[in-house]
């Protein structure tokens, strides 16, 4: 049975390029800590990835960037939520810094794990290419 | 790619706290200006700041949220006036004004734009050991 090398490699890559949209809403997040009425976004890491995992059948293509994109692809067809702030602020924010940090900080060692896994695959390819 | 996007948005942060920063220097530089007119007395001044999105069509039409200064408001608590005849700039009944900035608010003000400040630089500096990580992958 062929395997191709996108398979092989899919669930970390997959996991790196969530990552990297996770960073990103993460930082959104902390640079706004002090915007009056800013609400915290987030992905829920579980839904993309179970989605992830279940594979949604072959994807469309959009052909222009200004096109409706499908299923949101930036977001990975998971919609983004809102923070459930634990302290109401007077100025309508939801940013929790202290839990900002921490998610960061957790994304951020997901990402790592993410990377090692990819580069023991990509070393483990290498290895039975040579064939030493 | 989307750890672009981060260098962007944490670079914005650590400007407006910058400029927050350096508007609470201003305030607490001038916190014991006095004036012979309520009217012409120098004004604590505050920015506020406004989340601002980039909808600018990267790679798959995503949107970061950066911020900005959207403006610098002067607080319009009154200038407390102080009898002070041997003052110069005294007016005709002898009283002084001084400026209406507090000094507990501005100091609290400048804590928590440093702290603000902080959280952005180490954003900055995860993604990018990240990024480089990223690219010594398979090597």
């Amino acid at each position: 049975m062929p395997i191709t090398l996108d398979q092989f490699l899919a669930p970390h890559s997959e996991a790196l390029r969530m990552g990297a949209r996770r960073a990103e809403l993460i930082a959104r997040n902390l640079a706004n800590a002090d915007t009056p009425n800013y609400k915290a976004r987030d992905l829920d890491f579980q839904s993309v990835l179970s989605k992830a995992r279940n594979g949604s059948g072959p994807a469309l293509s959009a052909t222009h960037t200004a096109h409706l994109q499908p299923g949101s692809s930036g977001d990975f067809g998971a919609e983004l939520l809102y923070r459930i702030p634990t302290l109401p602020r007077l100025d309508g924010n939801t940013v929790d810094a202290q839990l900002e940090q921490a998610a960061f900080a957790e994304n951020a060692l997901r990402y790592s794990a993410s990377l090692t896994f990819l580069d023991g695959r990509i070393k483990g390819l290498k290895a039975a290419l040579r064939g030493e | 790619m989307s750890l672009f996007n981060v260098f962007d948005v944490a670079g914005s942060g650590m400007s407006a706290q910058s400029v927050r920063l350096n508007v609470t220097a201003s305030n607490l530089a001038n916190a014991e200006n006095v004036s012979g007119n309520p009217a012409t007395v120098y004004r604590a001044r505050h920015p506020v700041f406004a989340a601002v999105l980039n909808e600018a069509l990267n790679d798959g039409g995503e949107s970061s949220h950066a911020v900005r200064v959207l403006d610098i408001v002067q607080s319009r608590a009154p200038a407390q006036g102080r009898y002070e005849p041997g003052n110069p700039l005294a007016d005709s009944k002898g009283y002084v004004y001084l400026s209406n900035v507090n000094a507990v608010e501005e100091m609290a003000n400048m804590v928590s734009a440093s702290r603000s400040y902080q959280s952005n630089v180490e954003v900055l500096n995860t993604v990018k050991q990240l990024m480089l990580r990223t690219l010594t992958i398979g090597q």
